[in-house]
């Protein structure tokens, strides 16, 4: 065709939606634990697993929903796996190298992952122990944002078995 | 409800206990035309209406690259006029982002003369009754739009004596 | 062909809730299967219709599967797209011999974002959704066609809207209900005109599950199972601009492949969220409004719970096989802009 203007090769579709989240009221008591400072999962009542967060306000194993056992966990924990990041990627907040670890809180029985820091990468390793460290009390939110990072607490090791269950 | 989201914290807490939040979901796509949409888009930035013909001699606008019926791939071309008849349409009365018009407006079906098929776009019009089934439109070329079916700002009625 | 049967149904739906999409699927799947006598365990398959840029989260049908239940591991698969289209989906596992049940399930939450909008993005992404337009708008061309051609009038809208509303009135679920003259409907002003208030659907939030099973394990989880005789979909090309928006080629040939002519129609329940989609799909699909009661449940019209819509209309046509009030009955349902794609499913009692 003709060549009067320059071919159209490309052109820009942006699109974009506004929704209204809603965290559903399982969820409540856990970011209100999180505005106070205080980790607050839920047990199963079928199960009994406790599930921090409550995410969803369901257990997805049984496939039922979390009433009002609220359990708190924490505040110290168990890393269960861990990712050392060497590779920066666009939107990264953290300067690599950093350890993203799965972590198991006390009286939890699902892992869920944070950042680790003021510890070397490498001597980092499965069944170490950690602590939070929270943000300043003005900054909090509902959110696990809250804690800034964990760090570790300097307790004993926690042996494999102990968390094998709950990998 | 509590709103907070406007220059509080961010979330609001319903009657029920729920936190709420406002979430944007948006994807700057860019995508690349190929050689149908290519052609008349190319077209729209030059100011011309170019449509694809099929074996039949269907002449669709926008071009399709296909015909539906047959499978045929569409490689023909013929530009079409940029005036037209109001095929069908229907009132915009909330009119909001990324619209064609910022206030009322009829949304149009509009069958370019020697097409085959209509095309969707706006229609300015202010009033629901500056808008009829059958009318004759045209249109509205974009000065500076960047490349896409925006070329087009949209039609505007065919007034007798002409003028734009 | 295995002969397979709805045999049991749930609903939900609310103008709005803040329970997650996860936390209002619990409740109805557990309902559905209570009501079929079913246990969780004994589900060979379960197939999902959702879509994410209803949530706005990517991905959302890998956590639904919370809601299942899905350990040890489960027999599941997802459509993006109402959950007639997972029933369709399980209906074929179930003819390949690999499962006896399923549970199908549709779910939406309409009340998170500005729906309209967001379903006018499955228009062609490169000359049509830029130009930013809603469902309602491509409602307001469709309808006008049909009434320029003088195939509907504004007085059969009208009456489609008042039929709904009363028949409403014995749906538990249905958000809005209620005896409405068809004069006082017609004296409302336009709101996006050719449209009035009540050719719109009324939005909602909730599930529709449906249990479905073959041959003997239908007929120990219902006394009168609802036997689908046939099933079928079409889709007709995506622009609106070049094709048939009053005939619905696509809705005819799925009747015609589902033989819906050879036989007296019971209940017909038509996906139609506006108004005058149940005119034109009602002729597409050849059914006489003398002999056939139309969206006996009032329809999506009355409770548009999105990606559960349809589903709803073949669990609720179902549903009058199963109680006894039918015996030959169709659900139909309807994705993409104006009435592109159309699945009709033919259910008989005996």
């Amino acid at each position: 065709m003709s060549n009067e203007a320059e071919d159209v090769l490309r052109i820009r579709t942006p699109i974009g939606v506004d929704y209204a989240w809603s965290a559903g009221r399982r969820s409540s008591a856990y970011l209100n634990g999180l505005l106070e400072g205080r980790l607050i999962g839920k047990r199963c009542p079928s199960c009994t697993r406790v599930y921090f967060p409550p995410r969803n306000g369901n257990c997805p194993m049984c496939g039922v929903l979390l009433v009002d056992d609220d359990v708190e966990v924490g505040p110290n924990g168990t890393v269960t796996t861990f990712c050392v990041v060497n590779v920066p990627f666009l939107g990264q907040k953290i300067t690599p190298p950093y350890v993203a670890a799965t972590i198991l809180l006390d009286g939890a029985d699902i892992g869920m992952q944070h950042l680790l820091q003021e510890v070397d990468a490498a001597d980092v390793r499965m069944g170490m122990r950690v602590e939070p460290v929270w943000a300043p009390r003005e900054d909090w939110g509902p959110t696990m944002e809250n804690i800034t990072h964990f760090r570790p607490s300097g307790e004993p090791d926690v042996d494999f078995t102990d968390y094998a269950g709950q990998l | 409800m509590t709103d907070e989201t406007a220059d509080g914290p961010g979330y609001a807490i319903a009657e029920d206990g729920s936190f709420t939040a406002p979430l944007t979901l948006a994807y700057p796509y860019a995508r690349t035309v190929g050689p149908t949409y290519g052609t008349f888009l190319t077209g729209l930035a030059a100011g011309k209406v170019h449509a694809t013909v099929s074996a039949d001699g269907t002449v669709f606008v926008p071009p399709a690259e296909f015909h539906a019926s047959t499978g045929e791939a569409l490689t023909q071309w013929v530009e079409v006029a940029s005036e037209g008849e109001v095929v069908s349409w229907s009132w915009e009365s909330a009119p909001g982002n990324a619209q064609p018009f910022d206030r009322p407006f009829a949304w149009v079906l509009v069958c370019l003369d020697g097409a085959g098929t209509s095309m969707l776009h706006a229609l300015d019009v202010t009033d629901p009754s500056e808008v009829r089934t059958g009318m004759r439109v045209r249109v509205r070329w974009a000065a500076d739009a960047e490349p896409g079916i925006g070329a087009i700002t949209c039609f505007e009625p065919v007034t007798t004596g002409g003028a734009s | 062909m295995r002969d397979v049967a709805v045999v049991a149904s749930a609903h939900s739906a609310v103008s709005a809730t803040t329970d997650t999409p996860i936390e209002l699927l619990i409740p109805v799947i557990n309902e559905a299967l209570a009501n079929a006598g079913l246990e969780r365990r004994e589900v060979d398959f379960w197939c999902h219709g959702s879509c994410d840029y209803l949530v706005g989260q990517p991905f959302s049908f890998v956590s639904a599967v919370d809601a299942l239940g899905a350990w040890p591991p489960i027999v599941e698969s997802h459509v993006e797209m109402d959950g007639a289209w997972a029933l369709y989906e399980a209906w074929i596992k179930i003819q390949t011999g690999e499962a006896d049940t399923a549970l199908v399930f549709g779910n939406g939450k309409s009340s998170v974002a500005d729906m309209f909008r967001v379903m006018a993005l499955q228009l062609d992404p490169y000359v049509e959704a830029p130009l930013g337009t809603d469902q309602i708008a491509l409602a307001g061309l469709q309808a006008r066609m049909a009434l320029d051609a003088g195939v509907i009038t504004e007085r059969d809208m009208a009456e489609v809207a008042a039929r709904s509303r009363r028949d409403a009135l014995a749906n538990p679920v249905a958000l809005v209900s209620g005896e409405v003259s068809v004069d006082d409907l017609l004296a409302a002003d336009k709101v996006r005109d050719p449209l009035r208030a009540h050719d719109i659907p009324a939005m909602g939030d909730g599930v529709t599950a449906v249990v479905i099973a073959a041959g003997d394990r239908a007929r120990s989880l219902a006394s009168r199972p609802a036997w689908i005789r046939a099933i079928d979909h079409r889709i007709d090309a995506q622009r609106i601009g070049g094709r048939d928006l009053i005939g619905v080629p696509s809705a005819v040939a799925a009747a015609e492949r589902c033989g819906v002519g050879g036989d007296r129609i019971d209940v017909a329940e038509i996906h139609a969220p506006f108004t005058h989609e149940e005119l034109l799909v009602g002729r597409a699909l050849g059914i006489d409004a003398a002999t056939t009661r139309i969206n006996p449940s009032g329809g999506a019209l009355v409770s548009n719970v999105l990606m559960a819509a349809g589903l709803a209309r073949i669990a609720r046509a179902a549903e009058t096989v199963l109680d006894g009030t039918a015996d030959r009955v169709i659900g139909h349902a309807t994705q993409g802009p104006c009435l592109q794609q159309n699945l009709v499913c033919v259910m008989e009692g005996a």
